[in-house]
């Protein structure tokens, strides 16, 4: 149980990873129009940070993770030239994105970077974080699929990104697999270890339905910033719903300087109508969060299923058997392939 | 028979698992070992193995060069370091083969393009990467039946088999990887990803090759280039195997790829490193081969005169 007086005045930074997280669900095709539109109604909620990016982040656009309707130069241009109050972040995945594109992102006014690498591959970050604090962004190290490895060895991964120049660390639920005491356990493993100016992050998926539960879970253990999307636009079964984290920030006596029914009012009248439908944990999503599978695998997998009949639930259980993680989408067809000769609905 | 004196600069995993490698070579004899470090493991086993070893370096190895008839030398030490070695062996008349992503002489993947560059007498040729030597002869076998406009690689590679240097530097990797899938691959733009995944047990190596040709590609002619080529690698690389495809899906081309290693010196899994040291050792056998009938011979390259 979370006491009260754990939480009573804490100060919680948002950030909205509607437009980059809800690339995924959008199949990167958001319009410029559709980002400015929702990018300034969050700005004027009050949400402090705002990620825009194609889904997989800087040089996501690919066959591989799929292109995006414009470039990541266009989207944070457009967004950046809005904002009042709002810091512009990206994400920038080693070996996906270079250290030229995270460039690039800084010179069109992107302002915090989420730098992010499988939770036991921290050391692929040095040179990208080093850029990062060089270039005067707020520099954020981003441990994706954190329910992979043990505790131990996920702080030392923090640690590593801290020393690299890190000045927040985050645990990033990325299959919507934790649950509420694993978050408390990385998190407050995470708050003994590290400088007590770094900050923690949370970053949670609604699969299982614990979005905000695990988002209260990390503030209480000691994460000051927490990663939602407005509507829960996001993959699978998309992020914490933000504005759903707002209410109940409010109800706790959190502080997030958000303005909550402002923040609705954006899930509502300009989110939701953009969605081909709002996110929800249906099999296929409750499988991600249920057998601990990188979200963003939910679009190849239902594509997967169209087209060699192989049901996207049974395709995501063997992904998750096989211990594919982040970026290997290209393993999804190759699975699918491979299943459906074996179960003989394509000529081996 | 005679067999063509070589030497390895870099006494670790790559280093050592080439000597492997080299030692079953009949036209290639590794005769140097060279390290920088007098405790290194790796120098001890070659030193067992027959070699003579240094630990200082390549200028611990150049005034035993023409003495004891080093004519081939592998760099397996790093970009920084790769244009003295070079500087220094070639200067001596010793053709370098680069297994550092320095990429100072021209590319080599040797089922693509090993005959043309061969032709070409140069004195240092570089290796690209794992994930070029894997996925380079799929970007050709397909641009080769018809004009690719783009050409998409994604290597996974376990975290195992990935040493401190790519991953502090994997920057490099793709860039060096995206160059060579455009000047060798014949397409007319490349992008490289990597992902490195910590499985136990490790995985084995998988490549993704995507391309998108110019006008409608040609099933059969394609899959026709692909599987003769994938017999190709196997010549020298035998756990290189097509998993599924091509698939063709409008003007994309697919196809996946899994490498596993020989497990001469290094793990099965490890396919990556093992393609590297196979490609390097094939490149060297041909020239060895050139050297020994008389047709290549090697000239020393003068500072100055490059």
């Amino acid at each position: 149980m979370i006491a009260a007086s754990q939480i009573q005045g804490r100060k919680v930074k948002m950030h909205d990873m509607c437009l980059r997280d809800g690339m995924h669900s959008m199949r990167h095709q958001i319009t410029l129009d559709q980002m400015i539109d929702i990018a300034t109604g969050l700005d004027e909620a009050g949400v402090p940070l705002i990620q825009v990016t194609h889904g997989d982040g800087l040089g996501g656009s690919s066959l591989q993770f799929g292109r995006s309707l414009h470039s990541d130069r266009e989207y944070i241009t457009a967004v950046v030239s809005r904002m009042k109050r709002a810091v512009v972040s990206v994400l920038h995945v080693p070996g996906i994105g270079t250290l030229d594109e995270l460039r690039m992102a800084a010179d069109c006014g992107a302002g915090c970077v989420h730098v992010a690498s499988h939770c036991t591959e921290a050391d692929m970050t040095e040179q990208h974080i080093g850029l990062g604090r060089k270039l005067g962004m707020d520099t954020v190290g981003f441990l994706i699929m954190a329910h992979m490895t043990p505790v131990e060895n996920f702080v030392a991964q923090g640690l590593l990104m801290e020393s690299y120049g890190a000045t927040t660390i985050y645990c990033v639920d990325s299959a919507g697999y934790m649950l509420p005491e694993e978050v408390t356990d990385r998190v407050s493993a995470l708050r003994a270890a590290l400088h007590p100016e770094t900050e923690i992050g949370f970053h949670g998926h609604h699969n299982l339905g614990m979005g905000v539960a695990n988002s209260i879970a990390a503030v209480a253990a000691g994460a000051s910033r927490i990663d939602g999307s407005a509507a829960g636009l996001g993959a699978g079964a998309g992020n914490t719903p933000l504005e759903l984290f707002a209410a109940v920030s409010e109800r706790m006596g959190i502080e997030t300087g958000v303005d909550t029914f402002k923040l609705m009012d954006v899930a509502e009248d300009r989110v939701l109508p953009m969605m081909p439908k709002p996110p929800r944990a249906d099999r296929d999503s409750l499988t991600l969060g249920y057998a601990g599978v990188y979200s963003t695998f939910l679009y190849a997998a239902k594509d997967a299923q169209r087209k060699y009949g192989i049901p996207a639930r049974d395709l995501l259980v063997e992904l998750a058997r096989k211990k594919m993680i982040g970026g290997q989408e290209d393993m999804i067809e190759d699975t699918a392939l491979t299943m459906a000769k074996e179960r003989g609905l394509i000529p081996a | 028979m005679y067999r063509v004196k070589c030497a390895i600069i870099g006494p670790g995993n790559i280093g050592t698992d080439l000597l492997y490698k080299l030692l079953r070579s009949e036209v290639l004899e590794p005769v140097w070992m060279v390290g920088v470090d007098p405790t290194s493991e790796g120098l001890a086993r070659a030193k067992e193995l027959g070699l003579k070893t240094t630990s200082e370096g390549v200028d611990g190895l150049v005034p035993h060069v023409v003495a004891d008839g080093v004519q081939i030398a592998f760099d397996a030490t790093s970009a920084y370091v790769h244009a003295e070695n070079n500087r220094k062996l070639n200067e001596l008349g010793v053709m370098m083969i680069d297994l550092t992503p320095a990429a100072i002489g021209p590319f080599c993947v040797p089922s693509v393009n090993l005959a043309e560059l061969s032709a070409e007498k140069v004195m240092n040729v570089n290796m690209v990467t794992c994930a070029g030597q894997a996925t380079i002869p799929m970007v050709r076998a397909v641009s080769r039946v018809q004009p690719v406009d783009y050409a998409e690689i994604v290597a996974t590679i376990a975290s195992k088999s990935i040493g401190p240097g790519t991953r502090k530097n994997v920057d490099e990797f793709t860039r060096t990887t995206s160059d060579a899938i455009v000047r060798i691959g014949g397409v007319k733009k490349g992008k490289a990803m990597s992902v490195v995944n910590p499985a136990e047990p490790p995985l084995i190596m998988r490549d993704t090759v995507y391309c998108e040709t110019a006008e409608t590609p040609d099933r059969e002619a394609i899959t026709r280039s692909v599987h003769s080529m994938i017999a190709d690698v196997q010549g020298y690389v035998p756990g290189y195997r097509l998993k599924n495809g091509p698939i063709f899906d409008g003007n994309k081309v697919t196809i996946f790829l899994e490498v596993e290693g020989l497990g001469d010196f290094l793990p099965k899994y490890a396919g990556n490193l093992d393609i590297m040291t196979a490609a390097a050792a094939r490149t060297a056998e041909m020239l060895a081969r050139e050297i020994l009938d008389g047709s290549l011979k090697l000239m020393p390259i003068l500072e100055g005169a490059v």
